[in-house]
């Protein structure tokens, strides 16, 4: 086969698989939806390793397949760009919803919208797919949308929760401000490059590098500086970037395999790697270099504080993820990009095998999410025990683990940064070890070790049934002890955990310090040298790995792990004294920093007293009473006087034709 | 002595006439002595089958003229007479239920169908006076007799007399410009009319005259403002196969019938017509987008929507330019693709003693039928001329050429009556989706050939419109191969 087809293929059996299940759902019933869907995206996953070799052996392709619409010179069509960065996401991601596919099966198996979820998470794949695979701004921007949307879908999927709705609407708001800037970063790149190819841009980039612009009177900023930084805004939204980050812990809402497919492994990744792809233009701006570190910074260090209080196992895993998308983002801020794809790479691994294992004991545990009310389920569910603790383990930068490979990466890059504020994100990644290895392991410790509390501790959870998972309804009431999940569910983890070990050790050469991603990244050493001092002194993943040992960052974690095995295991009363003890610290880490709060009241309050004003004085009266009303009236008024001509009388039709000749003649014989 | 100076025509250029003539004579015969029903049915198909083997076969970028320059096949003639086969062909299918339901499934149908076609096809193909008003009466008599073919139905023999009246008053119209033009220029031949209008004219005044009545007989074809009002009590009067038919091919014809006689003819008087034509486009789109918002009969609306396209059909012609002229052609081709779908879909609907003809009857088709709601969507929303079926690129290439030759204030009243007739299309959608059906259940006709030509039908207006290049290129070559 061609290999212009087989890229067709791969983003467009996805969507044949979401348009069979979708439309066809009644038809095929389950099991036709889910192996039609099963089925599309095993394709695309071949179909993406059979590109990923041909990458390898030095293929790479760029150019249009379809073209939608010319108009002067701007062309806008649909195009392929396929070089090493998008082959890899092509792989993470056909992969990743490969085993979420799979998992869907067990966890869903219940549900009554069986069918729609399959529908939906194969049309999550063509999109993501599509963002890219794109050669363009406007595809990437079509992705971009498309894939919040199918977030927006699938975070309200139950959508007769309350909970549910808030949560998409409150994704989609959030997003909107991301975009909002995404989009204006286009049109900019539109404006002053005249083109909206990828290659075109960056080959145009250099030329444009010094040139101003004066958005207010009197300031004059560099035009790439405003492009970065606009750009970035969108990735903010859609990777959940302080302070755009707040959706993220409330789109927990959906159902987990979706938390793993959507808001841990892909699409929160999409702004990394348009921030990666968009590396040549990012190198040409110190100062949005520097914006995007310190955005990435807090992002990792606070994010990882509010893990450390939460008591839904699901917002554990998803305060873990804002934390670790924080640590990409810094790799990005210092042009370690290929630092930052790698990590986003295993990372979705161990972080989707995280939210698998935590919905697998969320099945286990009969849909009660709360880990005070969990303990010793280490007996019970051994294959998703040791599952998670390998993801754990990947998660907290263990030498020889993915994630330490990854994770290290950034730190020492960061550490070899000479860009204003990395000193503050230097801080803040280190830091940030102590913290997930806490976090983590307080929850791998309440879920799997200790007593065991599932016989007594139901009355609290019966409670807050709200926010749990219970959408099966069974089960309820009834507390039988956990049980092992089916094999649809525990294979996709034994699938996952296998890259969480070695992905690391593995690809770390390739990646980071070959020359892997060739010219699809590209990095100013002599501005930036991050990148080439951490080349200069890696030896080798084993010596990396054992060098480890005798590093800040390893002994930080083993304290972690070590502080959450004495709170959490051997001394059960003291969080309880620390809590309160550290009141104030406890209430502003409880009420997330009050940037919900702030939202809520400002934003959204804002926003409907403003909008309530326009309504009264804008909609009702101007629009709705003049505009709408009154053309309608008008229409309608014209409507019925034509009508009423139509008599059905002969002689009047007969009289019409006579009338139109005769004033016809009159207007043109003079 | 002379034996005779009129030599033997050559007969290839007009061999898919021919093929249609002969077999048309054959349906009538085959009627009188065979028992079976079906075999008018099977016979006209394969007739049209055979004709638009016969124009695949001769067509190529050649004009070739015969029977002494009165007949001309091109390029565009090909590519129309092409697409009117498609239009018998989807009529006749469409139409079959339907017919053998109310006891017309008779050879008269398919004889009269079949000269329709052939009328058409001497229209298309006509570079003479005579010529084009000979293919216009053997299309329109056959049309008369085709709304009349319901001797019993009071509304159906009403419309023919309404149809047969007017439409003898445009002929009459037509005739009278052309006497004059004849007059004027003393030819009837097009391509020497050009010549002669070229080489300057005696008098303005009967030019002017002149124009003026032709242009009215071709709006009555067209059914364009003011010349419209038989329309839409012929559509609603007529049986829904009949229709079918004449809200499609004549279509084709009537713009082959345009193109011939303004461009082709009297290009020269191109300033004259151009304005003409420009009161009558805005004039339909603005009469047919108004009065199909009040209409509660399906029937009746689409004839609205039907002038209102023609309206747009005209605004290409007008513009005088070859991208006008192509992208006219690329309308009226994509408007009869979905204008079959639309009425065949209502044909479909109904069934024996029921019309599906009333816009209350697609209340909550979707829950009942999600397949033909969901084509009849498409159609819908191609008709509004929505994005990213055919009928968007339609309107566009429309727009394009109209602001590409400076008609700008044309364009925006253009777009804006689209918007106005966007409502009653989506009304048609919102009527299907998000209402609840009548108690009593609406079984559409169990013909399913008639089904799957509705299923390709749709999806061939979903994915012209999302690869309409092929199409547009062909409509462009042919309009420069038929123009030189």
């Amino acid at each position: 086969m061609d290999m212009k087809t087989l890229y067709l293929v791969v983003p467009l059996a996805p969507l044949a698989g979401a348009i069979v299940a979708g439309l066809f759902g009644k038809a095929i019933g389950r099991a036709g939806a889910h192996t039609v869907t099963i089925l599309g995206v095993l394709v695309s996953f071949l179909a993406s390793l059979v590109i990923f070799q041909d990458v390898l052996a030095g293929n790479t392709f760029n150019g249009a397949v379809y073209t939608w619409l010319t108009s002067g010179d701007l062309r806008l069509e649909v195009g392929f760009l396929i070089d090493p960065l998008s082959a890899v996401m092509m792989l993470v991601v056909t992969f990743v919803s490969l085993c979420v596919h799979v998992y869907t099966i067990g966890y869903m198996a219940d549900d009554p919208g069986y069918q729609r979820f399959f529908s939906y998470i194969s049309l999550f794949t063509f999109s993501m797919l599509m963002l890219v695979m794109s050669n363009n701004f406007l595809q990437l921007f079509f992705g971009w949308e498309a894939v919040g949307l199918v977030s927006y879908l699938l975070i309200g999927f139950w959508y007769t929760r309350e909970s549910a709705i808030y949560a998409n609407l409150k994704a989609f708001l959030v997003n909107r401000v991301g975009d909002f800037g995404f989009l204006l970063g286009i049109g900019l790149v539109l404006a002053y490059f005249g083109s909206l190819d990828y290659a075109e841009v960056f080959h145009k980039a250099p030329h444009l590098a010094d040139q101003t612009i004066s958005l207010i009177e009197g300031q004059n900023w560099l035009v790439i500086t405003v492009i970065c930084i606009l750009l970035f805004i969108g990735a903010m939204g859609k990777s959940a970037q302080f302070p755009l980050h707040v959706w993220l812990p409330d789109s927990m809402e959906g159902p987990t395999p979706i938390s793993a497919l959507i808001h841990a492994a892909t699409m929160v990744t999409a702004g990394i790697f348009m921030v990666a792809r968009m590396s040549p233009l990012f190198e040409l701006s110190d100062t949005a270099l520097s914006f995007v570190m310190v955005i990435g910074a807090i992002t990792a260090l606070f994010m990882g504080f509010l893990g450390m209080i939460q008591n839904d196992i699901k917002r554990v895993v998803a305060y873990s993820t804002l934390s670790q998308l924080g640590y990409m983002t810094v790799a990005l801020g210092v042009s370690a990009y290929s630092v930052a794809i790698f990590h986003l790479m295993t990372h979705a691994f161990f972080k989707a095998l995280l939210f698998l294992a935590a919905g697998s004991v969320i099945i286990g545990m009969h849909h009660d999410q709360d880990i005070r009310n969990m303990g010793g389920l280490r007996k019970y569910m051994p294959i998703t025990w040791i599952t998670l603790l390998i993801g754990s383990l990947a998660l907290i930068g263990t030498p020889g683990l993915s994630g330490f490979f990854s994770k290290d990466s950034i730190i020492l890059a960061t550490q070899a940064s000479d860009l204003w504020g990395s000193g503050f994100a230097a801080f803040a990644v280190t830091a940030g070890v102590f913290v997930t290895a806490f976090y983590s392991f307080r929850m791998y410790f309440l879920v799997f070790h200790g007593k065991e509390r599932f016989h007594t501790a139901h009355a609290g959870h019966d409670q807050e049934g709200g926010k749990d998972d219970d959408h099966h309804g069974h089960h309820h009431g009834g507390h039988s002890t956990p049980h092992e999940s089916p094999w649809v569910v525990w294979l996709p983890l034994v699938l996952l955990a296998i890259p969480s070990v070695y992905a690391g050790w593995a690809y770390i050469e390739p990646m980071l310090f070959g020359d892997f991603f060739g010219a699809s990244i590209f990095v100013d050493s002599e501005a930036h040298p991050a990148m080439a001092s951490l080349r200069e002194h890696f030896h080798g993943a084993g010596a990396m790995a054992l060098h480890a040992l005798m590093t800040l960052p390893f002994w930080l974690a083993v304290a972690g792990v070590a502080a959450a095995w004495y709170l959490y295991l051997v001394r059960r009363d003291l969080p309880e004294r620390i809590r309160q003890r550290a009141g104030i610290l406890y209430t502003i880490l409880d009420r997330k920093y009050g940037f919900d709060d702030f939202n809520d009241w400002f934003f959204a309050g804002g926003a409907r007293l403003l909008g309530s004003r326009l309504w009264r004085w804008g909609d009702v009266t101007a629009i709705d009473g003049v505009v709408v009303n009154g053309s309608a009236r008008v229409v309608g008024q014209l409507a019925a006087i034509v009508r009423h001509l139509q008599s059905g009388y002969i002689y009047h039709y007969a009289f019409a034709m006579i009338i139109g000749v005769a004033a016809l003649v009159t207007w043109f014989v003079d | 002595m002379q034996a005779t100076n009129f030599p033997m025509p050559d007969l290839l250029p007009a061999l898919p006439e021919i093929v249609v003539l002969v077999m048309a004579c054959v349906v009538l015969l085959v009627e009188v002595y065979s028992k079976s029903r079906a075999a008018g049915y099977v016979l006209t198909l394969l007739t049209l089958l055979a004709a638009a083997g016969v124009t695949t076969f001769t067509a190529g970028p050649d004009t070739a003229y015969t029977f002494s320059g009165m007949f001309v096949d091109d390029a565009m003639a090909d590519l129309l007479k092409l697409m009117t086969y498609l239009a018998g062909i989807a009529a006749v299918i469409y139409s079959r239920q339907y017919l053998a339901d109310r006891d017309m499934f008779r050879g008269e149908y398919f004889a009269l169908l079949l000269f329709a076609v052939l009328g058409m096809m001497v229209m298309i193909s006509a570079s003479h006076f005579l010529t084009l008003y000979l293919g216009l009466e053997l299309l329109s008599l056959a049309l008369y007799a085709m709304v009349a073919l319901q001797r019993d139905s009071a509304t159906a023999v009403e419309a023919a007399m309404k149809y047969f009246v007017l439409g003898a008053l445009a002929s009459g119209l037509l005739l009278y410009g052309m006497s004059m033009l004849y007059g004027l220029t003393g030819t009837l031949e097009l391509a020497k009319m050009a010549e002669a209008l070229n080489a300057g004219v005696k008098s303005e005044l009967v030019l002017a005259f002149g124009l003026v009545f032709l242009v009215a007989g071709l709006g009555f074809k067209l059914g364009a403002a003011p010349f419209h009002m038989w329309v839409p009590d012929v559509y609603h009067g007529a049986p829904t196969a009949v229709t079918l038919f004449i809200g499609s091919a004549p279509k084709l014809a009537a713009f082959a019938f345009a193109i011939r006689l303004l461009v082709d003819g009297l290009q020269p008087a191109h300033g004259d017509w151009q304005q003409m034509l420009a009161v009558m486009a805005v004039l339909s789109l603005a009469i047919g987008n108004l009065a199909a918002i009040m209409q509660t009969n399906i029937k009746r609306m689409l004839a609205y929507s039907t002038i209102s396209h023609m309206g747009f059909l005209l605004l290409g012609v007008l513009t005088g330019t070859f991208a006008g002229y192509s992208s006219a052609l690329f309308y009226v081709v994509t408007y009869v693709i979905m204008s079959l779908g639309a009425f065949g879909m209502v044909l479909h609907l109904s069934r024996a003693g029921f019309e599906a003809e009333n816009l209350d009857d697609y209340r909550g088709l979707n829950a009942r039928h999600p397949w033909l709601a969901g084509v009849m969507g498409i159609l819908m929303l191609s008709m509004a001329g929505l994005p990213p079926f055919v009928g968007f690129y339609a309107k566009l290439t429309i727009l394009q050429a109209l602001v590409g030759s400076g008609w700008l204030w044309l364009a925006v009243l253009a777009v804006l009556f689209s918007l106005i007739g966007a409502y009653y299309y989506l009304r048609v959608v919102k009527l299907m989706y998000f209402d609840t059906p009548h108690a009593e259940a609406m079984a559409p006709a169990p013909a399913g050939d008639a089904r799957l030509l509705l299923s390709i039908n749709g999806l061939a207006v979903l994915v012209l419109g999302i690869l309409p290049q092929p199409l547009m290129a062909l409509c462009a070559y042919a309009m420069q191969a038929s123009l030189q």
